[in-house]
């Protein structure tokens, strides 16, 4: 996803470390919640999310576990 | 033990003392006030609510079972007292991080008369989630509604009287910062530990499913747990589902022979809800909170639309930028050293009638008023002189020199933390400090241990690795922790840098801060690939909202932490001084032949410290230490701030009459064997060199073994001294020596 773009979380992913799936879950990554993309940081990496109205910043590595589906416009 | 064990007594523990102490005191042990728990998501305000609540009159306590000291103050409210405890900030009850684990351990060990639940009113439905979780351990609860005044600035209106009903506890709307609904929480706690207000918090249901497989595991749970247990068995049954590791390995203990049959029954309800849902139970059981959550905060919130971007939404979009970023990030280091250096230890530029006295120097001009007051014992009583003069004024003195330096930058260092920006420094660094093996979040901790570069204290800064979650990201961040240049560290760098650069002062300084990042991240590019290889782990932060530092909890932290320093100075400080008086003092040598007394420049070389210095001369003087210094460094291995005054006690019993007055800089300017380049190698040795003993001490507790301290003193000692021979030796060749 781009800066700037919304999109509704479908599922998170398996794979990954141990309890960050339960980590994502626990800061409100949650099927059907809408996650607005900000902005990354200077060097590409983190990314900046809005989640249930609030900030959170979350690398490339976990953002990939978190499925999406785009809103349109 | 887990589950309600009425008002949790506690045992209070001297910091630093003994062995982890687990089993809580009997319940008959009523010496202590009944305990007021406050819990709640970081950054919602918590702090400041602890402090409205418990006024300045705190203290840090170690509670049995907890590795961690918990911020504990006292409330009266009617005729009685009660001891608030103001726990670390947890999204979950799901433990993450080393902090959130205190928090909820602190939860289940021991449960207080009363949990105050504190819930950011701007943020309701992720906040409820650790509500709704709080509520499932059937604790009494009361909800502090925080921050409603900047709720409803943002148009957010929270109806607190339908979320109380709906969840069956109190919700007393508060604003922490300014004090408000402090005193209608103050008397609703009080009402429900003296039972007069009793909270009958909302049972949570989860929806069919669930809740079916909730309640059949609580029933075989009942059978198969010891009665005290029982009453939590809603709350095991729900943690079982979500395969809570602590948890289960708890329940398989209580069950004893019967763990298998229950192991059982829980993975067979698991495989159940997971057909149905076709997800795994965890998500599905996060999920169904987030439901209840969401539901809550439906019906109590309304919003009145607004079109304007809120302010942290424009402070971002400049300093989170890609360009601008970076640039406004090295623009606060500078303000911080014009701050520390210019502004609050400097006051020359103060226009003022015959000038004007900086803090330092006038904490300095009353321990040389003292010294000279002293002068009277000199002929009477020279050894009662020599250990006052030495051991107490300029030992001692030195240090309390720069307390004033040491607040202004711990202010600075205060009001970033307390403003919402370090955590964006986080964000912006943390790709750069990947590279090394760190992470964002460790920036954190090498700020607080001096990475701005003009001091602060590696102390607070190893325990600010508690945020991180991952054993080896914390034990490198606590590793290379202590390069940053600490408080400790500015007389040395202050004395040598008068004595030898003193018109190159602010040059000198971001030199040295320069170096003790290059020496940091090196270490710890060289640790993540040798002692401590392993995966990156993940990165996953909370931006809060920026808000103006709330000037009260700012000065209390601020004077806390310079308390510390102080205190320091008055007991370990004075302890190593004093011990390191009396071997240089001792033993005396014998008069010279013609009957004259020695000189006391061969009475200090005739000490045991004079002797132990001699002996190592041959390794340290590949870095130019002589003998004098290495008395010095050695001190120093207790606390660097012994350094300054082992040198000055060494220089003050060697003075001839004549120079009895001069600085420890004057004298070492005149003093033979001095050069600048053999100045810049000790600062670089004093930078890097071993760990205080009080650092060792917490790096000791925060890693529960002495491996990694022991570590630490040797590797940061063989890396000082390799650095500073090669300058020394590299800067001799070049023909600066």
């Amino acid at each position: 996803m781009l800066d700037g773009e919304r999109g509704h979380i479908v599922r998170i992913g398996r794979t990954g470390p141990r309890g960050i799936r339960q980590r994502l879950l626990d800061m409100g990554i949650t099927r059907g919640a809408e996650v607005l993309v900000v902005r990354r940081a200077p060097m590409g990496d983190p990314i900046e999310v809005v989640v249930k109205n609030y900030h959170l910043a979350l690398r490339e590595q976990e953002a990939a576990l978190i499925e999406v589906e785009p809103v349109v416009p | 033990m887990i589950g309600r064990g009425g008002m949790g007594p506690v045992r209070r523990r001297r910091r630093g003392g003994g062995a982890r102490d687990g089993a809580p005191a009997p319940d008959g042990a009523r010496g202590a006030a009944p305990l007021i728990a406050l819990a709640g998501n970081p950054n919602a305000g918590k702090t400041s609510l602890f402090n409205a609540l418990t006024g300045s009159v705190q203290q840090v306590s170690n509670y049995p079972g907890v590795t961690v000291e918990c911020k504990e103050g006292t409330l009266r409210a009617g005729d009685r007292p009660y001891t608030v405890v103001d726990l670390p900030g947890t999204y979950s009850l799901t433990a993450y991080s080393q902090e959130e684990a205190v928090a909820r351990d602190f939860l289940l060990n021991h449960p207080p008369g009363v949990i105050v639940n504190v819930v950011d009113a701007t943020n309701l439905e992720r906040n409820l989630y650790f509500t709704v979780q709080l509520l499932e351990t059937r604790t009494p609860v009361i909800i502090a509604l925080n921050m409603v005044d900047l709720a409803e600035s943002r148009g957010i209106r929270v109806d607190h009287t339908a979320l109380s009903k709906m969840l069956g506890v109190p919700v007393i709307p508060t604003v922490g910062s300014r004090g408000t609904g402090v005193e209608a929480l103050a008397e609703a706690c009080a009402g429900v530990i003296e039972g007069t207000h009793p909270v009958m918090p909302t049972q949570v249901r989860y929806g069919h499913v669930v809740d079916e497989e909730v309640d059949g595991l609580a029933e075989t749970l009942g059978g198969l747990l010891p009665a005290d247990a029982r009453r939590a068995a809603l709350w095991f049954a729900v943690k079982l589902l979500e395969s809570d590791e602590p948890v289960s390995a708890e329940v398989a203990r209580l069950a004893g022979p019967r763990a298998a049959e229950l192991e059982a029954a829980i993975a067979a309800a698991v495989a159940r809800m997971e057909r149905h849902y076709d997800d795994d139970a965890a998500t599905i059981v996060a999920e169904r909170r987030y439901g209840v959550a969401a539901g809550a905060a439906r019906q109590c919130v309304h919003i009145t639309p607004q079109s304007r971007r809120d302010t942290t939404e424009k402070i971002d979009a400049v300093v989170c930028n890609r360009a601008a970023g970076p640039v406004i990030l090295v623009g606060v280091v500078a303000a911080l050293f014009f701050w520390v250096f210019k502004l609050s230890d400097e006051w020359a530029w103060i226009p003022w009638p015959g000038g004007w006295t900086s803090p330092t120097g006038v904490v300095e001009g009353c321990f040389e008023a003292l010294s000279g007051l002293l002068d009277g014992l000199r002929p009477g009583w020279p050894m009662l002189h020599s250990l006052l003069d030495a051991a107490l004024v300029k030992g001692v003195g030195g240090v309390l020199g720069f307390v004033p330096l040491i607040f202004f930058m711990f202010l600075f260092i205060a009001a970033l933390e307390d403003s919402g920006y370090i955590a964006r420094v986080a964000f912006i660094l943390d790709r750069l400090l990947r590279v090394f093996g760190l992470q964002g979040k460790s920036i954190i901790a090498l700020i607080v241990s001096g990475g701005l570069g003009a001091g602060g204290c590696a102390v607070p800064g190893v325990m600010a690795t508690r945020t991180l979650r991952e054993e080896k990201d914390r034990i490198i961040t606590m590793l290379v922790a202590p390069f940053m240049n600490c408080g400790a560290k500015m007389p040395v760098y202050a004395v040598l840098i008068a004595a030898f650069f003193p018109d190159r002062r602010m040059p000198l300084m971001l030199l040295l801060w320069g170096l003790s990042w290059v020496v940091a991240l090196c270490a710890a590019w060289v640790l993540r690939r040798t002692v401590l290889r392993g995966e990156q782990t993940p990165f996953v932060m909370e931006l809060p909202p920026y808000h103006l530092p709330v000037p009260r909890g700012v000065l209390l932290h601020t004077a806390e932490r310079t308390w510390l320093y102080i205190r320091k100075a008055g007991t370990v400080i004075l302890a190593i001084n004093i011990l390191l008086w009396a071997v240089m003092y001792f033993p005396r040598p014998p008069a010279n032949a013609d009957g004259t007394a020695p000189s006391p420049s061969e009475a200090v070389a005739h000490s045991f410290a004079g002797r132990a210095g001699r002996a190592l001369e041959p390794v340290t003087a590949a870095a130019g230490f002589d003998w004098r210094v290495n008395i010095a460094l050695i001190g120093g291995f207790a606390a660097k701030e012994v350094v300054i005054g082992a040198m000055a006690t060494v220089y003050a019993m060697e003075e001839d009459a004549e120079d009895a007055d001069a600085s420890l800089s004057a004298r070492l300017r005149g003093a033979p064997g001095w050069t600048p380049l053999r100045a810049f190698a000790m600062m670089l040795f004093v930078m890097l060199y071993a760990p205080c003993v009080t650092t060792i001490a917490v790096i000791r507790r925060e890693t529960g073994t002495w491996k990694w301290p022991l570590f630490a003193t040797v590797y940061a000692t063989t890396i000082a001294f390799i650095l500073a021979a090669a300058v020394f030796q590299g800067g001799r060749l070049l023909g600066l020596g």
